[in-house]
């Protein structure tokens, strides 16, 4: 596959065009009509999910939120292809990956509603906390591999980061450390044309992203981001070479981000409404849409049944977030060290004895 | 018990916590094969093997960042920054991950990194090869900020730096690397993080001090001694978490303090003992609180590095201008 599709060459997999049409059939993932459907119905609770949480957003429920609207494919395809043993190191944009690892839509809210507790991800099993610094996880990602391989594990690591994110310095030292020390890394690189504001092609000059791994002794695939079945064909493949061959990948999933950067951007300011509805032609889940329709596997009324089903249920449970958390002054204070200093201890101490002065004034 | 310095000290704590611990890994610059520019890694490799004592890609923000990664995965990774002005390009993994992973995953994913920093002036190197940021290091909250001034504190802080469940800098003051040599016992011990140590008892005033001041206060001693002076001696050992009871109680006794760093001297640990002594220990005051630290300059280089460092009669010239005030 990474000769057939040479990052140098520009080439990029894709499964399926815009009608959701097969095109490359050799390519096709094995998947039974069931694991299909999965797939869509996780997509569109994606989708679901991240409309809900921006409408609260502006309801003044959450605080700022990125959304992954257009991008859903990639986090999904990772999802499906990361056990309950490897290791998902996120940026920020990746719900679809965080709920296949085990990350509660609860602690999805808490995080948003702005509650650290929403990143313990208590039921999920190696999944880092998501990262603000740009690219700075992706070093961790290096990291992990290499325990993975010390400790003799038959564990895999995913990292993430944005197009914008190459063009960091950390980006080039995970991937040379990776490359250096030949671990089981899958870099993935969502390209969704911008960040925040700025264009993919003032980030670099390279023909792609995916041929930077040339430059580290890695292998790197493009890969339509929008193709729900590239993804996964691309995922399974890379996370069998990196098993086996314990080395690093680059992935990079070629995709657009419909929606804003975060809920306090606006795109209109940087980008056309032409090139937003060319984007639309290529949206994942419309594209994997119309190849289930046309095998019977999909209708709109079962979309729109399984939409308010989703509705309901995010709704239910964002409300029960809402009246069950809490942020008391000791959270606040005992988790920066795993020992806590004395010193500390005697800050919240003398912090205390202000309140009980201050409740001792009501 | 054998004799041993500072280097010596390291190398045979670091040697302890390998044999006894097989998620202890150890890595850097120059840190494998070499045994690192400063030797202190020496044989390790030879001992331990190359998948436990490495050399690094040459790349501090990676080093950095791939410990966080081998510390969630289990791992206690202690890590080298050749020099102590080499350490800034991985302020944001240090700054941004290693203190903030504990908190962030509420506990989930604890950070027992020690990264071994080279500090200090006084070796006639470079620029970038003299620097004492220490206190840059102590302001961020989730680092511990440790510094041996003997070979036996550095072999006990050393290994309860790396048995410690939080993120360790260790800062080694290159210029007595060699200069002190101590019978060390070559069992396991450990010096506790957080405890500073009285060296001198004194009356007249305390001199707080750490790393490589420790010596050149020792020297201002002996002329303190022959002026009639009766100087206690605080070694700090641990600068973050501050001893703030050893030397609360000391100030008390004693009356006055004279802070002791080649740190540049504004906004430094010295500012904070000066906080300490006004805060806990006002009403025992008999003279303001001295620091006597380096200028607000980057390190002259070596031909003027002597402007800059803190002298033996420095030292003594704020003693006594605090005894006498």
């Amino acid at each position: 596959m990474f000769d057939q599709f040479d990052p140098a060459e520009d080439k990029m997999l894709q499964v399926i065009d815009n009608n959701g049409k097969v095109i490359s059939k050799e390519l096709m993932p094995d998947l039974s009509d069931e694991e299909m459907v999965k797939l869509y119905k996780e997509m569109l609770f994606v989708r679901t999910l991240d409309f809900m949480i921006v409408s609260y957003q502006r309801q003044g429920r959450v605080y700022t939120y990125p959304p992954n609207y257009g991008q859903e494919a990639i986090g999904v395809a990772a999802g499906a292809v990361l056990r309950h043993e490897d290791w998902l190191v996120p940026a920020f944009r990746e719900l679809g990956a965080w709920l296949a690892k085990g990350v509660t839509m609860k602690e999805i809210f808490m995080f948003n509603m702005g509650f650290e507790d929403g990143l313990r991800f208590g039921e999920a099993n190696h999944v880092l906390p998501f990262s603000v610094p740009i690219a700075s996880q992706l070093i961790h990602g290096a990291g992990i591999g290499y325990a993975i391989k010390y400790q003799k594990k038959d564990e895999v690591a995913m990292a993430f980061v944005g197009d914008g994110g190459t063009s960091e310095g950390d980006f080039h030292e995970a991937l040379n450390f990776a490359g250096v020390w030949k671990v089981p890394v899958i870099f993935v690189v969502q390209n969704n044309q911008y960040a925040i504001s700025v264009p993919v092609k003032m980030q670099t000059a390279s023909t792609n992203i995916a041929v930077k791994s040339v430059a580290y002794g890695i292998k790197g695939l493009k890969v339509d981001g929008n193709d729900i079945f590239a993804m996964l064909a691309a995922f399974r493949y890379a996370h069998e070479y990196a098993r086996k061959e314990q080395q690093a990948v680059l992935i990079e999933a070629v995709t657009y981000r419909k929606g804003a950067h975060t809920t306090s951007d606006d795109p209109t300011k940087y980008r056309t409404t032409n090139e937003e509805k060319e984007w639309d032609k290529k949206d994942p889940l419309r594209r994997m849409k119309l190849y289930l329709e046309k095998k019977k596997l999909w209708s709109d009324a079962e979309e729109e049944r399984v939409t308010e089903e989703y509705k309901k249920e995010i709704d239910r449970q964002f409300m029960e977030t809402e009246e069950t958390v809490q942020y008391p002054l000791e959270d606040a204070l005992k988790y920066t060290y795993a020992e806590m200093p004395q010193d500390l201890r005697d800050q919240q101490i003398e912090h205390e004895k202000f309140l009980q002065w201050k409740n001792a004034r009501k | 018990m054998k004799a041993m310095n500072i280097v010596n000290a390291v190398n045979d704590a670091l040697d302890i916590k390998l044999t006894e611990d097989n998620n202890v890994v150890v890595y850097g610059e120059d840190v494998g094969f070499e045994g690192g520019v400063f030797r202190v890694t020496e044989g390790l490799q030879k001992k331990h093997g190359v998948e436990r004592v490495f050399d690094s890609p040459l790349a501090e923000s990676g080093i950095a960042g791939t410990a966080v990664g081998m510390a969630a995965a289990g791992l206690r990774p202690v890590i080298e920054m050749q020099f102590c002005g080499f350490i800034y390009p991985a302020f944001n993994q240090i700054i941004s991950h290693i203190t903030r992973m504990h908190n962030r995953s509420r506990g989930r994913y604890k950070m027992p990194i020690v990264i071994r920093l080279p500090y200090g002036g006084g070796i006639n190197a470079l620029e970038h090869h003299s620097e004492s940021m220490e206190a840059i290091f102590a302001h961020i909250p989730g680092l511990k900020v440790v510094v041996p001034s003997t070979p036996h504190d550095a072999k006990g802080l050393l290994i309860s730096a790396i048995e410690s469940d939080d993120p360790v800098l260790f800062l080694e003051p290159k210029r007595i690397y060699r200069a002190i040599k101590q019978e060390v016992s070559e069992e396991k011990f450990s010096v506790p993080i957080g405890k500073a140590k009285v060296l001198s008892q004194g009356t007249d005033v305390t001199v707080v001090a750490y790393g490589a001041m420790i010596r050149e206060v020792q020297k201002a001693m002996v002329m303190a001694k022959e002026a009639g002076y009766s100087v206690e001696l605080i070694d700090l050992r641990t600068i973050y978490p501050l001893d703030k009871e050893t030397i609360t109680a000391s100030v008390k006794k004693t009356g006055r303090i004279v802070f002791v760093g080649e740190e540049p001297r504004s906004f430094g640990v010295g500012s904070e003992i000066m906080a300490l002594a006004n805060e806990e220990a006002f009403l025992h005051l008999e003279a303001p609180p001295k620091r006597v630290a380096a200028f607000d300059v980057i390190v002259p280089y070596p031909r003027g590095e002597h402007h800059y460092m803190i002298t033996p009669d420095k030292i003594f010239y704020a003693i006594e201008r605090t005894i006498k005030y």
